[in-house]
């Protein structure tokens, strides 16, 4: 290689570097990241049996309903509706989340009763430790369809 | 003393006198002014008739300019912090002076300037102004427009009320139908899973310096490639321009149209303003959604697609397929000459009259027919919701407008010029009408009422 070409070579290297470092400062800079306690963290809310079995609860800062099925098993359903985002409220009368932005209609464990929503409620991450219930939000779990996979029942009391 | 003014006023205009007299020193005023630079200094006399051009593109700069100028004074008096700026907004409208005219003014110019955009583009369109040379301005024009929605769709948050909230909900959330990294983008441009303080100050950040920036940019290069590309000359059905055609100085010619065009649409701007308020609803509740939740205005026509079309459909495929056609627009070589003419022809006249109908009228149609007859996914339980409501619908839809297309061309004898136009007006027309069904036409619940 000719002296040159190598010089060219390098500083079109050296600016290929300065643009990456640039692009990935400036990615950073500007990329959303979560702080502990707020929306995106961890939730404490309660005791196991401060939740009767077949009652919903809402959690506004955390933008989760804690839902006790009938059963008594545990699920953490994130308020926002599959379709277009909007928040949906739970409509005790009809005992089903309605949506008031689309009419979409979701069981008390967020399975779909009514399009246009494509897929169930989607759940937070909900642990049981010595019957006192946590709730990650954070983590957010995607279903295609509402079964008793993520239903958490609390541990046995002896 | 005198000399000395004088002095500087020549350093200021490169030593060209400030009123110039005669032809030539007014095209060198022209050539040596950074801003009238951005102009010929001699135009084809028929190019700047107000029934050709209708001053569109002059008032989209004119507009961007009253933007900028508002834009800057509400600056001065608003925070965009969730805790403050639904009250900064009701500060403006009751306790600043003229806060709400000059809001009002903000407003209204940023969605006129969507309209103007639009128009602007379909002038160019019907009057074949945009193949060679002029098929990358026509690009710039395109990204002018996506700029100009994505400077309103920003702006539109910023008001903090439960209409920016919710519009900005559903117009991101569409995002996540984008396969693989649609919900990243969304997650990217909200700052997070969710509408919230983040989103805030990066609308704000992009709504007042990166996206006028780009338009401010891209503007330029713009007008300057005008200038290069010619302005077209519009000529009657089945005639030639002239080699004599009649030329004049931009210096008084152009320059006084403008001045007197923008004045009359500062003063209409005004009134409007002044009579006409921008709405502002209660403070955002991201814990209650409206009934109905609808998205900006000019987003009515995808999210009236949104309740026909699987989501995957109507808020990617269909629009991207309608912005691929508009860039290819341009570099179709045209069969028939009609640069200059509205419309190509006699017959491209009936053939896009045609197409404007038959938009409207199969648009109507195949909505009604889909909210009170045809339900595809219940038809086809089987399929899963992408095929019933999603590529078997559009796969019919495009089998009609091959439909269409063939008639035009083996009925009607058209030209591909003509049948393009045609098939261009069928579409336009039908998006407005779903625009306008959007708008008008859907109520709670998105249930079809009537508007009165």
């Amino acid at each position: 290689m000719k002296r040159r070409n190598f010089l060219k070579a390098s500083w079109l290297g050296l600016l290929a570097l300065a643009g990456g470092e640039s692009a990935f400062i400036g990615l950073k800079f500007v990329s959303p990241h979560v702080d502990a306690g707020e929306f995106g963290g961890l939730f404490d809310v309660g005791a196991v049996d401060d939740f009767p079995s077949g009652s919903v609860t809402p959690f506004v800062n955390g933008r989760f309903y804690l839902v006790r099925l009938n059963d008594g098993g545990f699920l953490a359903v994130y308020r926002q509706c599959t379709h277009l985002g909007c928040s949906v409220p739970w409509n005790a009368e009809q005992q089903q989340f309605v949506c008031p932005c689309h009419g979409s209609a979701f069981e008390r464990d967020g399975e779909v009763l009514n399009p246009p929503a494509p897929r169930p409620l989607d759940l937070f991450a909900l642990t049981i430790k010595d019957g006192q219930i946590r709730v990650d939000t954070g983590k957010r779990i995607e279903r295609d369809h509402a079964d008793d996979r993520y239903v958490v029942y609390p541990e046995a009391t002896a | 003393m005198s000399d000395f003014v004088q002095r500087v006023v020549e350093s200021i205009s490169r030593g060209e006198p400030l009123t110039p007299t005669d032809d030539r020193s007014r095209m060198r005023a022209v050539m040596n002014n950074l801003v009238l630079h951005l102009h010929p200094s001699k135009v084809a006399a028929p190019s700047i008739k107000l029934t050709y051009t209708w001053g569109l593109g002059g008032l989209a700069v004119l507009l961007s300019a009253v933007l900028v100028v508002t834009g800057v004074m509400l600056m001065f008096v608003y925070t965009p912090s969730p805790d403050t700026a639904y009250q900064n907004m009701q500060n403006l409208q009751t306790d600043i002076r003229f806060g709400q005219l000059i809001r009002n003014l903000h407003h209204w110019s940023g969605n006129a300037m969507i309209v103007v955009v639009v128009l602007h583009m379909l002038r160019v369109l019907f009057t074949n102004a945009l193949h060679r040379p002029r098929e990358f301005n026509w690009l710039l024009g395109l990204s002018l427009l996506l700029l100009t929605g994505a400077a309103n769709f920003t702006g539109y948050l910023l008001p903090w009320d439960q209409r920016a909230y919710w519009a900005i909900t559903v117009g991101v959330s569409l995002l996540q139908y984008v396969p693989v990294v649609g919900e990243g983008i969304g997650r990217f441009i909200l700052g997070g899973p969710e509408v919230d303080a983040t989103t805030l100050t990066n609308f704000y950040g992009l709504h007042v310096a990166v996206i006028p920036l780009m338009l401010f940019g891209i503007m330029s290069f713009h007008l300057w490639r005008t200038r290069k590309d010619g302005f077209s000359i519009p000529r009657r059905i089945g005639t030639v321009i002239s080699e004599k055609v009649e030329r004049v100085t931009t210096i008084p010619h152009l320059i006084s149209r403008e001045a007197v065009f923008a004045l009359v649409m500062i003063a209409i701007l005004l009134t409007w303003a002044a009579l006409v308020d921008a709405p502002l609803e209660e403070a955002a509740d991201p814990a209650h959604s409206p009934n109905p939740a609808k998205a900006a205005w000019y987003f009515m026509g995808i999210q009236e697609l949104l309740l026909h079309f699987h989501p995957f459909f109507a808020a990617i495929v269909i629009p991207v397929l309608g912005l691929v056609g508009l860039v290819v627009l341009p570099y179709l070589e045209p069969d028939v000459d009609g640069e200059g003419i509205w419309f190509l022809s006699v017959k491209g006249r009936w053939l896009a009259l045609l197409g404007t109908v038959m938009g409207v009228a199969g648009t109507v149609l195949l909505v009604l027919v889909d909210e009170y007859v045809l339900n595809l996914p219940e038809l086809l339980p089987s399929l899963p919701t992408i095929l019933s409501n999603g590529w078997i619908p559009l796969a019919w839809l495009l089998g009609l407008l091959w439909l269409y297309w063939e008639l035009l061309r083996g009925l009607f004898r058209a030209y591909r010029s003509e049948a393009r136009l045609s098939l261009f007006c069928l579409l336009l027309a039908s998006f407005i009408t779903l625009t306008v069904i959007g708008i008008a036409f859907r109520g709670e619940g998105m249930a079809l009422v009537s508007p009165l």
